[in-house]
């Protein structure tokens, strides 16, 4: 019998005027010590069937059929009391973001203490025995010592230790993690799934994981169930349903997952695939206003060339030089961009990549070394109209889509403003013919122009960005995380669309991503930062072939594997290393 | 901790003094001190020997020198009116205005707290809403009609309650005086700390409520219920420590005012405290009263805003790291 049965699950949320069916006809089963993955895009209901089973629905969401079994004892519908000896005793959870789970004003200890005590009889010295035994097995080191203190005094990956730890207090039969590694760097993402796999097998107990991350299911589930718009549209064994996908969702979704053992020219478009964003109207960008005056002098060797770059912030002020403090986000950097090559920069958090990027564009100023762009030297030009002309080169895409567009400006006019400022076009009517085309181009249609960027979905946003940043004409892209923010359906058309995008006008890139997998499709040659310095640059199949650098390697080697994934839709697009 | 400390101590102490020069102008710019103090008969010679004997010819710096070493000490002048030592007038009248905001401040915290609990977590109640509109009055009334009406209806219809006065005091050390120890005392109390301390009761309540409904949404609340938490440790350990923080700013700085600006309060109860002896000094032009009070409620201000930053402190372990 399995642990967790879930049987024909709908929920549905009321509102005024209609119910939302968020989760319909949903059949899951968990078996003891096994690992089920939820996987999906966002909307997909994948959290609410989390959340419905630990009765933890957000109002005014219900439960309006099904039934949820425990060990064959049907949990919904329990009274709230029941629920609540439920919760934590017998089913545990874990959520996304380990620096917001835990309450901040509280030592771990009285967190654990307080749960460990709400559940089991035990006294006060007891419950902290078991609180220290618990750290010490979900890998805290020092576990006596740092139960005093508070959670911001961890750093992300021991928090979600902190909050597993938690999860598993009271010895419950099943624990629910939803996105348990989503907000953690890929190396300590691998530890907390190691440790996930190890609490499975050494404790026996039965996990839900709910992820949308294909490398996270290949990496640690044995079954997998496949969630569209609330439905369940595949479910079976993990190397059965990503080996060999039958819905043709997942087929599609499969196929937009980028792999760091293969490099694809584009991903294949695939009709379930929303907003894919085909061109309503082709432009021939080399007789067009776009392509028009891009023919710059050569430069003499690399289009951009940083050498011995520092960043260095001040943390702590003082009137005296000597008592001030720095944090050097980036330590004598140099590397070369050429003429249309994509230069990809992959790290951690806090490794420093976005700063080179901020540098790079003139939003930082840098402490030391030198920017060559084309010949020029940017750190020590102060002629206004010099510094505009440069900056007109370069332009930046952001990770964010939600905040990197004001609000409150029509599309139209956060695209024409860069046109206007740089005076590249000499009448109005141009400006909004120059418009529509890029709004045409990047697949958004003219009729977007008219609207304010709330009503847009995170892609599209990600691709009014990509029109204002060319809207300037630019000759260099920096595109930093551009699609850490989206489903990666969505990512796989924006990562084709800025690959199309760089063919047809010859645009120079610099990438920054943490996704290896990423930075494989996109880049010609990569750079590998750690703490501000940089490791190591080399071409991109070598460095995945041939990592000589020892964190390089290391962070090849904490990559999900995603060998276990079908290949179908791609043998036309893979591209053989030259 | 003890950097920051410091750093705040000194930072008070440049309000005070910017306080102070504040204060001390008063003297040199509303009207002639020597005028305010000798009858018409006086002689010119005579105003010219007062003047110097009470320092006015100095230079001004020496003067100001002066009137902060004897505002350190304590020494406020003479007050022109009752021809009294300022210290003593205050030191009077302190007590009566302590006791009344302290009670204010009392029964604003404890109604406002509770309520404000209980509205964040059921906003959807007919008793949250019905709070909530009860608050909306007493933000919108004037303290002084909200004071006529009690008075009105415990005093004049009711008689249950005194309409004016402290009441029988007892003498409690060498120089205070309390109205907590006698029946009368306590009845005189309970209107005008009503009538203070509405508003602030209102504020509080409005205030964590806002911050509740906030603190409730957040994952850490939402990992505690999932942990099978009792709703009073999600509630009353997780939920409304969280909210303190800021409740913490907007109580200090009320407090601040509730004595400085009780004046109100006081001219309507006929409260014998530092207010209404204010009020009548500024009809009495008394400016060594008007002066005085300016430094004590600067110095009252600056004190509980010390006090609250050192709360901070204690109640969130994040700020307590060195910024590094």
């Amino acid at each position: 019998m399995s642990v967790l049965d879930i049987q024909n699950l709908k929920v549905e949320f009321p509102g005024r005027k209609s119910t939302f069916v968020a989760v319909q006809g949903v059949n899951l089963q968990v078996e003891a010590g096994k690992i089920l993955g939820v996987v999906g895009e966002s909307g997909a209901g994948k959290s609410t069937v989390g959340n419905a089973v630990i009765g933890l629905l957000q109002e005014p969401g219900r439960i309006a059929e099904g039934e949820v079994r425990l060990h064959g004892e049907r949990i919904d519908g329990l009274s709230e009391k029941k629920m609540r000896a439920l919760r934590g005793r017998r089913v545990g959870m874990i959520f996304q973001d380990p620096l917001t789970s835990l309450d901040p004003l509280q030592t771990i200890e009285s967190q654990l203490v307080e749960t460990i005590r709400t559940h089991l009889p035990m006294s006060a010295s007891q419950a902290t025995a078991r609180a220290i035994e618990l750290l010490d097995s979900v890998g805290i080191p020092d576990p006596a010592e740092r139960i005093k203190q508070y959670p911001h005094q961890f750093s992300g990956g021991m928090r979600q230790r902190v909050v597993i730890a938690l999860a598993l207090c009271a010895e419950p039969e099943v624990v629910i993690a939803d996105e348990p590694t989503t907000a953690l760097d890929v190396s300590i993402q691998a530890q907390i799934l190691e440790l996930m796999k190890k609490l499975c097998v050494e404790r026996n107990v039965s996990m839900l994981v709910i992820t949308h991350d294909m490398g996270v299911i290949a990496d640690i589930t044995d079954h997998v169930a496949v969630m569209y718009r609330g439905k369940l549209v595949e479910y079976g064994e993990t190397d059965q349903v990503l080996g060999r996908p039958q819905h043709p969702y997942t087929q599609s979704l499969i196929s937009a997952v980028p792999r760091p053992d293969i490099r694809v020219k584009r991903f294949p478009v695939v009709n379930y695939i929303e907003e894919a964003g085909t061109p309503t109207r082709h432009i021939d960008i080399s007789t067009h206003w776009l392509g028009k005056a891009r023919d710059y002098a050569k430069p003499d060797g690399a289009l951009v060339k940083i050498r011995d770059l520092d960043m260095r912030f001040e943390t702590k002020g003082s009137i005296f030089p000597s008592r001030r403090k720095y944090f050097s986000a980036v330590k004598k950097v140099s590397f070369d961009i050429h003429e249309g090559e994509t230069l990809g920069i992959v790290g951690e958090s806090g490794s420093g990549k976005s700063t080179i990027a901020r540098v790079i564009t003139g939003l930082y100023h840098p402490s030391g070394g030198s920017i060559d762009f084309a010949g020029t030297e940017l750190t020590s030009l102060k002629d206004p109209k010099k510094v505009l002309a440069m900056r007109r080169q370069m332009q930046m895409i952001f990770q964010d889509p939600y905040s990197s567009l004001n609000a409150r400006m029509r599309v139209r006019t956060i695209i024409a403003e860069p046109i206007k400022f740089h005076k590249l076009a000499s009448s109005n009517s141009e400006v909004r013919q120059i418009v529509d085309d890029l709004l045409d181009h990047v697949g958004l249609g003219v009729a977007a122009g008219d609207k304010f960027p709330h009503e847009f979905s995170g892609g599209q946003r990600q691709r009014i960005s990509i029109a204002r940043a060319l809207a300037t004409r630019p000759r260099f892209l920096i595109c930093d995380e551009p699609t850490s923010a989206l489903d990666v359906s969505i990512q796989a058309q924006i990562l084709n669309l800025l690959k199309d995008l760089q063919e047809e006008l010859g645009l120079t890139m610099l990438f920054i991503s943490h996704d290896l997998a990423v930075i494989r499709q996109m880049c010609n040659r990569i750079g590998v930062m750690r703490n501000g310095e940089l490791c190591e640059v080399a071409d991109c199949d070598a460095l995945f072939e041939n990592p000589q650098h020892p964190y390089t390697k290391q962070l090849l080697n904490l990559m999900p594997s995603m060998e276990l994934l079908s290949r179908a839709n791609l043998q036309d697009s893979v591209e053989t290393p030259a | 901790m003890l950097g920051f400390a410091i750093r705040r101590l000194a930072q008070a102490i440049i309000v005070m003094i910017v306080v102070a020069l504040l204060a001390f102008t008063l003297f040199r710019f509303v009207g002639d001190p020597v005028n305010q103090m000798v009858g018409i008969e006086t002689s010119i010679e005579e105003r010219e020997a007062l003047r110097e004997r009470l320092g006015l010819n100095d230079p001004i710096p020496v003067q100001f020198a002066r009137f902060i070493k004897s505002a350190a000490q304590f020494d406020f002048g003479t007050s022109y009116q009752f021809r009294q030592p300022v210290s003593d007038l205050f030191l009077k009248r302190i007590p009566a205005t302590l006791e009344l905001s302290f009670m204010s401040a009392l029964f604003a915290l404890a109604v406002g707290i509770p309520m404000g609990i209980y509205a964040g977590l059921n906003r959807e109640s007919w008793v949250s809403k019905l709070f909530l509109s009860v608050s909306l009055i007493g933000i919108s009334l004037p303290t002084f009609f909200i004071g006529i009406l009690l008075i009105f209806l415990f005093s004049v219809t009711l008689q249950w309650l005194p309409s004016f006065g402290r009441g029988e005091v007892v003498q409690v050390g060498s120089w205070w005086t309390t109205g907590l120890l006698t029946v009368s005392g306590i009845k005189a109390l309970i209107l005008p700390s009503i009538t203070l301390g509405l508003y602030q009761m209102t504020l509080i309540m409005r205030l964590i409520r806002a911050e509740m409904l906030e603190v409730i949404r957040t994952d850490y609340i939402k990992f505690a219920r999932a942990r099978g938490l009792p709703n009073r440790l999600v509630h009353f350990r997780h939920a409304l420590k969280n909210t303190l923080v800021p409740v913490i700013t907007i109580t200090g700085l009320q407090l601040g005012s509730i004595i400085a600006f009780a004046t109100i309060t006081e001219t309507v109860f006929q409260w014998p405290g530092m207010g209404l002896m204010f009020l009548q000094a500024v009809q009495n032009v008394d400016i060594p009263i008007m002066s005085a009070y300016l430094l004590l409620t600067a110095f009252l201000f600056v004190s509980i805003n010390f006090i609250v930053d050192i709360l901070y402190y204690l109640i969130d372990p994040r700020l307590r790291v060195e910024r590094a």
